[in-house]
């Protein structure tokens, strides 16, 4: 039996990573594949409590997470494909339309 | 040291049979078949001490010509996944074969054992899980082969694979909800019972659209004729046409491992398993009065016999399917998937839960 | 066994993701992110929730990891686009990842008794996830449908190609 708090540190060190890739990277698509990081390391954290708390909750969310982030994927996917159309690159500095 | 020592026979056998099985219906079965279609003879060359069998040598010396052909990476590709994508494919379609129960559990002295790899309360859900993964073999090998067929064959066969998956998954609903298990065993288990005292519960029996749902589903994950348009091999340019020696071989041995998935699939899902009609554990139980009992390891022994028997018939019924239509055009493919079987799916699953509710 | 398994999951899943930091090829991003997730699909599995283990391997491993390769492919950059090299981001990062830590400790502190609980077998079960997703959650369930069927129209309608051209 593994203790919950492993679970809960490997989560918040994922959330932790997932932050700083983030920041670090310049391109769309990796900025986004570090949000689904972010995601992950939370339904992580839930599923951990819902195994500790003894309650099937945590793990419902989890699916409702799982779903939303399906739909999100589409859409941002989406728009990236579109911005790239339009200016032929992803790198995230270059988005500088409404900079005024 | 037992605990571990089961498990492990349990997965070398399971792999060493799906192997040997791939071997002969992907080079035997295919050429033998094929040639009785065309009205020739067939390979009957391969002979041990002048012994040619029909030609039952010639996978091994296939298989050994395969493996020593010169495997050629062309110098403009991204090495190290066009080496990874062939053993990509390979794996996540072997590993499927953890989840098929060859038979019920065996007795052998105080220990009993499941004729199953790994009998989790989600296998169905496994198999499922191990298919979507195994498009990464065919995105990565068309990608990494940096050739604009190649990439276009990876984009069309993950496309079809992808639009087929969902109406794999949604063929099976009806299923789950009739025998309410996500557990491959269990659902055979249920299949083991009498509809009216004399139809065995079979999958076909009770959901016949269910089954020609999932059969043109799984007819498309194999990517084999008539859904190849990933690769094509006599007329259009596919995802591993940069492809030589082993690895191409493992993508050929993952085509006609697929054929045996699928086999496997259908038998345990909706043709009873290892179930024998009217046999239980202590022998058959006629249902026009009148039992012959039998020892258990006779039992045992007919169940496994029994599941081969339907996997080969299963596995002959593809390659029969594959050598006698031709090929969809890519729009008649699309349109058969999401127009034809999801709506047909939706419907079997309303018309499943209506009879249910009854 | 299990705590072996957990190591070597949790070593996988975070070194995939240090990988992905370093890496500058999308694909490679792309693909380490693939092996991270199906990493912690296996360790929901230890966490006895091997439905959601499943369909995180399906969803997350099998089809958006899938539609994210696939735009990779499409937009197929011949050279990776290096990392950032303003420093006042990284430096913002770390103390953000700084915060972040001592604000999770803070909030963690007083549940960590909690995480010892034991969880028993009847959480295992897909089917009491089903019961309570269709009977507590319905409403969530229908809307989360409504949401999934509107940003598949959105997703066509943007990267549909205008008629006239």
């Amino acid at each position: 039996m593994i203790p919950g708090s492993y679970f809960f540190i490997l989560s918040v060190i994922l959330f932790i990573l997932g932050v700083i890739a983030f920041f670090v990277k310049r391109d769309l698509i990796t900025q986004f594949l570090s949000i689904e990081v972010m995601l992950n390391a939370g339904n992580l954290a839930f599923i951990a409590f819902a195994r500790a708390l003894n309650s099937l909750h945590g793990q419902v969310i989890v699916f409702f997470i799982i779903t939303v982030a399906a739909a999100e994927a589409a859409v941002g996917l989406a728009i990236i494909l579109l911005i790239f159309r339009q200016k032929k690159t992803i790198k995230s500095e270059d988005m500088n339309l409404m900079k005024g | 040291m037992i605990e571990f020592l089961i498990p492990l026979i349990k997965v070398i056998l399971a792999l060493v049979w799906l192997l040997l099985l791939t071997l002969y219906v992907a080079d035997w079965v295919e050429r033998k078949e094929s040639a009785i279609i065309h009205d020739r003879i067939g390979a009957n060359r391969a002979s041990i001490f002048g012994l040619r069998m029909i030609g039952l040598f010639q996978p091994f010396a296939d298989a050994i010509k395969m493996i020593f052909k010169e495997d050629f990476t062309p110098s403009f590709s991204r090495k190290f996944l066009h080496s990874l994508a062939p053993f990509l494919s390979f794996f996540f379609v072997a590993v499927t074969i953890a989840a098929i129960p060859f038979g019920d559990t065996i007795r052998i002295g105080s220990r009993i054992i499941k004729l199953q790899v790994l009998d989790i309360n989600v296998t169905l859900l496994f198999v499922l899980a191990m298919m979507s993964l195994g498009i990464y073999g065919v995105i990565l090998a068309g990608w990494a082969s940096n050739n604009r067929f190649s990439l276009l064959g990876g984009i069309r066969g993950a496309a079809q694979l992808i639009s087929y998956e969902v109406a794999f998954g949604l063929s099976l609903v009806g299923l789950i909800m009739i025998y309410p298990s996500l557990k491959l065993s269990s659902i055979v288990h249920s299949q083991g019972e009498l509809l009216f005292g004399f139809i065995p519960k079979w999958g076909i029996f009770l959901q016949p659209l269910g089954f020609i749902v999932f059969l043109f589903a799984a007819l498309a994950e194999t990517k084999r004729v008539p859904f190849d348009l990933p690769e094509g091999e006599s007329e259009i340019i596919g995802f591993y046409t940069e492809y030589s020696g082993l690895k191409w071989g493992l993508f050929m041995m993952t085509d006609g491992m697929e054929i045996v998935i699928v086999s496997t699939l259908m038998t345990t899902l909706f043709f009873g398993g290892w179930q024998v009609p009217w046999l239980q554990a202590d022998g058959f139980h006629w249902p026009w009065g009148g039992e012959w009992f039998l020892a258990s390891w006779i039992v045992v022994i007919l169940q496994v016999l029994a599941f081969n028997l339907k996997v080969f018939f299963f596995c002959w019924f593809q390659v029969l399917l594959r050598w006698t239509y031709p090929r969809f055009r890519y729009d008649q493919l699309m349109d058969l998937g999401w127009k034809l079987l999801i709506p047909l799916s939706l419907v079997n699953i309303v018309g499943t839960g209506i009879i249910m509710s009854l | 066994m299990a705590h072996f398994l957990f190591f070597l999951l949790a070593i996988v899943c975070v070194g995939a993701v240090v990988g992905m930091i370093f890496s500058r090829n999308q694909a490679y991003n792309a693909l380490l992110l693939v092996l991270a997730f199906a990493a912690l699909g296996g360790i929901f599995g230890l966490l006895s929730a091997p439905f959601i283990a499943v369909v995180q391997i399906i969803i997350y491993a099998g089809a958006i990891m899938v539609l994210f390769i696939f735009v990779i492919m499409m937009i197929n950059l011949r050279e990776g686009i290096p990392p950032e090299k303003k420093k006042w981001t990284i430096y913002l990062s770390a103390v953000l990842a700084f915060i972040l830590i001592v604000e999770l400790i803070l909030a963690a502190r007083g549940s960590f008794q909690a995480l010892t609980g034991p969880g028993g077998e009847e959480i295992a079960s897909p089917k009491a996830l089903g019961k309570l997703l269709f009977t507590e959650y319905l409403y969530p369930f229908e809307i989360t449908s409504i949401l999934i069927i509107a940003a598949l129209v959105g997703a066509i309608i943007l990267v549909k190609k205008k008629e006239e051209e």
